[in-house]
């Protein structure tokens, strides 16, 4: 029917273009918001091809977390944008050296881009029919039978990830004053408070 | 031609109307909570309330209403203009949204999703986008520490929410909202509802909703002793009223997940005589406003917490026992059958 074909061009016309305004506007927090957008129209890609499971993590993980990190890092980045636009000319050229370095690349590699024998099997295998199972469920057949030690060794390199950014920002600082419950609460009216006798005229 | 009539044009205009019959409901029980809230309030406090416009005071909501709309929407010279209009949009239509697949009774619901549980999660994990939009467009000082605050907020209680979630699913081998109640279903009524096996995360759920929906105790992004009014310091008129609405209808939302989790949404408390009379939908509403009346008399009697706080709870109490709930309930789910056999 023409219906999905001409919602599949609506969303990804405006992933296009989102992503397009994502590197073309000028305020970093537009950037942000506009890739935001594009995460959204991605999203709505994926439930146009069946895939609602995938398009619901992309929109809680990517949508939810990430970019509200990113945008907390831009917001409170104070950029000067006529001083970011300066050296535009001047870095023009490496730039584009960059650019076309990669365009070679890639296009070397889409050149020589075959499918090995065995890849279609590989793919075909695991995967049941999309009526007979939700793809939720059929998602979780696949990563924890077929795929069990690529899932779990994804997740032993995301802890390590984590303990490394958590290593390198630790810092005790010593002049900041923490509150510390546990003492707080076994705190007694022995420990807390001393009486003592002044007796008159001698004081302490 | 009629192939595009039966399959297309027919379904939208039936979904168009349910649509529209949801939000005018949703919208005059959102008017009459935020009137409940407020008396709620005043009645724990021997205040009266509300009492002037309408009988009792019953009319109150739809004179703020019309106060709100008829006055000048004043946008600072310095704000982001673009931005600073589209959070409000944003933070209503979000709030709306989520009620798409909420189902009020058995087979009652616009779209029954068979990720509805996810999709709700990504609504309200988007919904703190409202409150960072606003909080940096005003260009002001007070929003924007506000929004900073709130975001952080946010995103520290959806991780727990997110594990209160997952024990829920693992007990309800489903995804999908109605799935999940019609497993509560049982012969001893309330006691089937996952409230009781599931009892410290349905604490940590309603706790975990407080601060997700900005509510007191944890409602430092609008911190009126420290921030002035948090991000909405510099909105007005309609725009101010989009975020009022949208944040009374997150916590009806917040109270309809929490019935559907936990209190086995549309079920009657004991599955005999009388009570299976009543329709579902009844059910539901009750159980949503008996969530809603916890919410308010946690606003009025519980004093407002630190940030710093408010942070332990979330990362240091919450965090660690959503986790070791998660492994405990799977464990007893998994070894619990082996032992049946």
């Amino acid at each position: 029917m023409i219906f999905p074909a001409l919602f599949f061009y609506l969303f990804a016309g405006v992933c296009i273009a989102a992503a397009v305004m994502v590197v073309a506007s000028r305020n970093p927090v537009h950037s942000v918001l506009f890739l935001i957008l594009a995460f959204v129209n991605a999203a709505a890609l994926f439930i146009l091809l069946g895939a609602e499971f995938l398009a619901m993590i992309l929109i809680i993980v990517y949508v939810g977390a990430v970019l509200v990190l990113f945008l907390f890092v831009v917001m409170m980045l104070d950029v000067d944008f006529s001083e970011l636009r300066q050296g535009f000319l001047q870095y023009l050229p490496i730039g584009a050296l960059l650019g076309g370095i990669l365009l070679i690349e890639l296009v070397l590699v889409l050149i020589g881009w075959t499918v090995g024998p065995g890849v279609r099997q590989t793919i075909a295998a695991p995967i049941p029919s999309p009526a007979s199972v939700l793809n939720t469920e059929a998602l979780g057949h696949v990563l924890y039978t077929r795929y069990v030690y690529f899932f779990q060794a994804a997740g032993v390199v995301l802890l390590v990830a984590m303990i490394g950014a958590i290593v390198l920002t630790l810092r005790h600082k010593p002049y900041v004053k923490r509150q510390s419950i546990a003492e707080q609460i076994a705190r007694t009216k022995a420990s807390a408070i001393e009486i003592v006798k002044v007796r008159p005229g001698q004081g302490l | 031609m009629t192939e595009v009539w039966t399959n297309y044009i027919w379904p939208l205009i039936i979904i168009l109307a349910q649509s529209v019959l949801l939000l005018v409901v949703l919208l005059i029980i959102t008017a009459y909570i935020l009137y409940a809230d407020r008396k709620i309030w005043a009645a724990v406090q021997i205040r009266r309330g509300p009492n002037v416009v309408g009988p009792w005071g019953l009319l109150q909501s739809f004179a703020d209403l019309l106060k709100f709309v008829v006055k000048e929407p004043i946008i600072p010279a310095g704000a982001n203009k673009g931005v600073f209009l589209l959070a409000p949009l944003v933070t209503a239509v979000l709030a709306l949204s989520a009620w798409a697949v909420i189902p009020v009774n058995a087979e009652w619901a616009i779209a029954d999703l068979n990720v509805g549980v996810l999709y709700i999660f990504a609504i309200s994990s988007l919904m703190v986008y409202g409150v960072i939009m606003a909080g940096w467009s005003s260009n002001s000082k007070y929003p924007f520490l506000a929004s900073l605050r709130s975001a952080a907020q946010m995103v520290s209680y959806e991780v727990s929410i997110g594990f209160v979630i997952i024990t829920v699913l693992l007990c309800a081998g489903s995804l999908n909202l109605s799935a999940i109640v019609e497993a509560q279903a049982g012969r001893w009524g309330l006691f089937n509802w996952f409230w009781l096996p599931l009892l410290p995360m349905f604490v940590v759920f309603f706790v975990s909703a407080l601060a997700e929906t900005n509510r007191p105790p944890f409602d430092l992004v609008e911190a009126e002793s420290e921030l002035v009014a948090g991000y909405a310091v510099e909105y007005s008129a309609t725009p101010f009223l989009l975020f009022f609405l949208g944040e009374y209808i997150a916590i009806l939302t917040m109270c309809a997940m929490a019935t559907i989790l936990f209190l086995g949404g549309w079920l009657p408390p004991f599955p005999v005589a009388p009570f299976i009379w009543i329709p579902g939908v009844i059910w539901f509403t009750l159980k949503c406003l008996f969530m809603f009346f916890l919410f308010a008399m946690v606003k009025a009697v519980v004093p407002r917490y630190r940030y710093d706080q408010l942070m332990r709870l979330g990362w240091k109490v919450f965090l660690p026992l959503s986790l070791a709930m998660v492994a405990i309930v799977a464990g007893v789910l998994q070894y619990g059958r082996l032992l049946a056999k």
